[in-house]
């Protein structure tokens, strides 16, 4: 079968015209913001950077960043780079690690965030004859409006279900024959779960593809809910400050998302010095909007831990790769002096044979830090004796010991007691009072 | 010999217990006889009930965690001495007691016992002994 592209010719660009491209972008970029958005003009200013001195990527590094601090302090339209009546719409964070941001867009903004979300649900398999099941939340949060206006520009039946009521979630996949779903990784797995309790095998839905994303997952996940659900399971990434999903997408490699290159520059920085690492080297990843009039953030950190590719693949799409990132920099927990992320114990559990339905909590008692780890136990590995439970705690506590370099303390409780959500999950807790 | 035990977990907080009877009063299971073993984090109750396959789905049907287990239930005369004479039966042989708890056979002249050991030959070896299986306790 030929290989099917929304944009094929961009798609497929050769790496050198990609970087001409990005190039030309940039200079307009700059000049647009430094002479639009104070705030960064201070800041380029501070540097001592003149719009000028970018000549093209390879001067992006001269560029100061701007880190989710410089959105809160001009929130709420601080960044803002045309006049508040070119805008027609604004979506925004959930506000979870602090005051929420605000991203504002003109029609044409949305347009090309909505191409590159059209993008990703070609390269799913998407095409106008699909049936595309939408249940990311709609509203404020950037992952319905995103893939809903995705699905219209391929042309695909779009079901604007949002998040939540997956008793009629299902109802409508089965009902409407829906072949591509489209939500948050751990939604998808408590959609499958909920299909099995309901007495549906993987086969009797009509799903082929999901493309799932907004927060963070692991391959033994995706192979998880591609079992269960029957489906090839792709990856997107996005976040609200370079305008929501789909700056980057998987295609049927499943290996590394494409980042939109035409739109995004794509740098890996150290997050300590902020110094550019070369290609393959794994450090935070930082975005530069190259298309956006409202809010076009410069070399924005997004906290994600990240490596980039640029390895040719076989789909035939020549942008960037990025690897699935594996973690995030504030997710990151500092346990006894050791980094650790929600992710790691993620793959040790599934490694050993568990759900990955787990919660972390993280406390200091007489000034050392402790680590549980809550873990539903299977309906099969339920003991008789005490002793059975308890070895597995001690089995399960070494391995993640061995992940890590710490040893937690494992509690295996009964299903389902573990809270689910419908949009992202929150598997941390921590009680230390660092900061008082 | 052989009789089928429940084994339900049991979480460290108060009102679980009772939440897990109350489903049992509700769907007209009977409870003959009950044991905990406990952990500073969890329990194990453990139960002979008369319809152990419903009890099991009723309870994993409200998010309970639950298991069947195979354990041997056996009459023991209310005399000085008959338990010593069973589990001594067992120890010659070498095997292992897990764990064993008591409970009224409803006769004044015996007692009814669950053993749960470590080799399958007990329920030979306390035949053999002479010690009689419980019988019409559950289905």
């Amino acid at each position: 079968m030929e290989k099917q592209y929304y944009q094929k010719e961009i798609e497929t660009m050769p790496v050198e015209k990609i970087k001409v491209l990005q190039s030309e972008k940039l200079v307009k970029q700059v000049k647009h913001v430094y002479e639009h958005v104070p705030y960064y003009r201070d800041l380029m200013d501070k540097k001592g950077v003149r719009p000028e001195d970018i000549r093209g990527v390879d001067d992006l590094h001269k560029l100061p960043f701007i880190s989710k601090s410089d959105l809160r302090e001009t929130y709420p339209y601080g960044m803002l780079a045309v006049p508040l009546a070119d805008c027609v719409r604004i979506q925004s964070t959930s506000g979870t690690t602090g005051k929420r941001v605000i991203a504002y867009y003109t029609q044409h903004d949305i347009d090309l965030w909505e191409d590159c979300c059209a993008r990703a649900i070609v390269a799913a398999g998407g095409t106008r004859d699909d049936v595309v099941q939408v249940c990311y939340g709609y509203g404020l949060f950037t992952g319905g409006p995103g893939l809903n206006g995705g699905s219209h520009k391929v042309g695909s039946l779009t079901l604007p279900m949002s998040s939540g009521n997956t008793d009629r979630q299902i109802q409508f996949m089965m009902d409407l024959k829906s072949t591509i779903l489209c939500c948050t990784p751990s939604y998808a797995a408590y959609i499958g779960e909920t299909l099995k309790e309901q007495g549906y095998k993987p086969e009797d839905n009509h799903l082929k593809a999901g493309i799932f994303g907004a927060e963070p997952w692991t391959e033994e996940m995706r192979r998880d809910i591609e079992k269960s659900l029957g489906i090839k399971a792709y990856d997107i990434y996005g976040l609200t400050e370079t305008s929501g999903p789909g700056v980057s997408f998987e295609c049927e490699e499943q290996h590394g998302m494409h980042v939109n290159e035409d739109h995004f520059i794509a740098e890996i920085i150290d997050p300590e010095t902020g110094e550019v690492l070369p290609e393959g080297e794994r450090g935070e990843l930082v975005f530069t909007s190259l298309d956006k009039e409202a809010f076009p953030l410069l070399r924005y950190r997004t906290r994600d831990i990240c490596v980039l590719s640029r390895k040719k693949c076989s789909c035939g799409r020549t942008f960037v790769r990025m690897a699935k990132p594996m973690g995030r920099s504030d997710d990151m927990l500092i346990i006894r002096g050791v980094n650790v992320f929600p992710s790691q114990i993620e793959t040790v559990l599934l490694n050993e044979g568990y759900a990955p339905n787990y919660h972390i909590e993280v406390d200091r008692v007489n000034n050392t830090d402790t680590l549980d780890v809550y873990v539903e136990l299977l309906p099969e590995q339920m003991s008789d004796v005490t002793e059975g439970i308890t070895a597995r705690e001690k089995a399960l506590s070494a391995a993640i010991t061995t992940m890590l370099g710490i040893r937690p303390a494992v509690h295996l409780v009964p299903p389902k007691t573990i809270v689910r959500s419908e949009g992202k999950a929150v598997r941390v807790t921590d009680k230390r009072k660092l900061h008082d | 010999m052989a009789i089928k035990q429940l084994t339900v977990y049991v979480e460290n907080k108060a009102g679980y217990l009772s939440e897990l009877t109350k489903l049992f009063a509700e769907s007209k299971i009977n409870m003959k006889a009950l044991s905990i073993a406990d952990t500073k984090d969890f329990g194990l109750l453990r139960l002979i009930v008369d319809r152990p396959s419903d009890a099991l789905s009723v309870l994993e049907k409200h998010g309970y965690l639950g298991k069947i287990t195979e354990v041997i239930g056996v009459e023991i005369p209310n005399e000085t001495g008959s338990l010593s004479k069973a589990l001594s039966a067992l120890a010659d042989s070498g095997v292992n007691v897990e764990y064993l708890y008591a409970f009224l056979s409803g006769t004044p002249d015996s007692a009814y016992v669950v053993i749960k050991a470590t080799d399958v030959s007990a329920e030979e070896i306390l035949k053999k002994a002479g010690f009689k299986e419980i019988k019409g306790l559950s289905e």
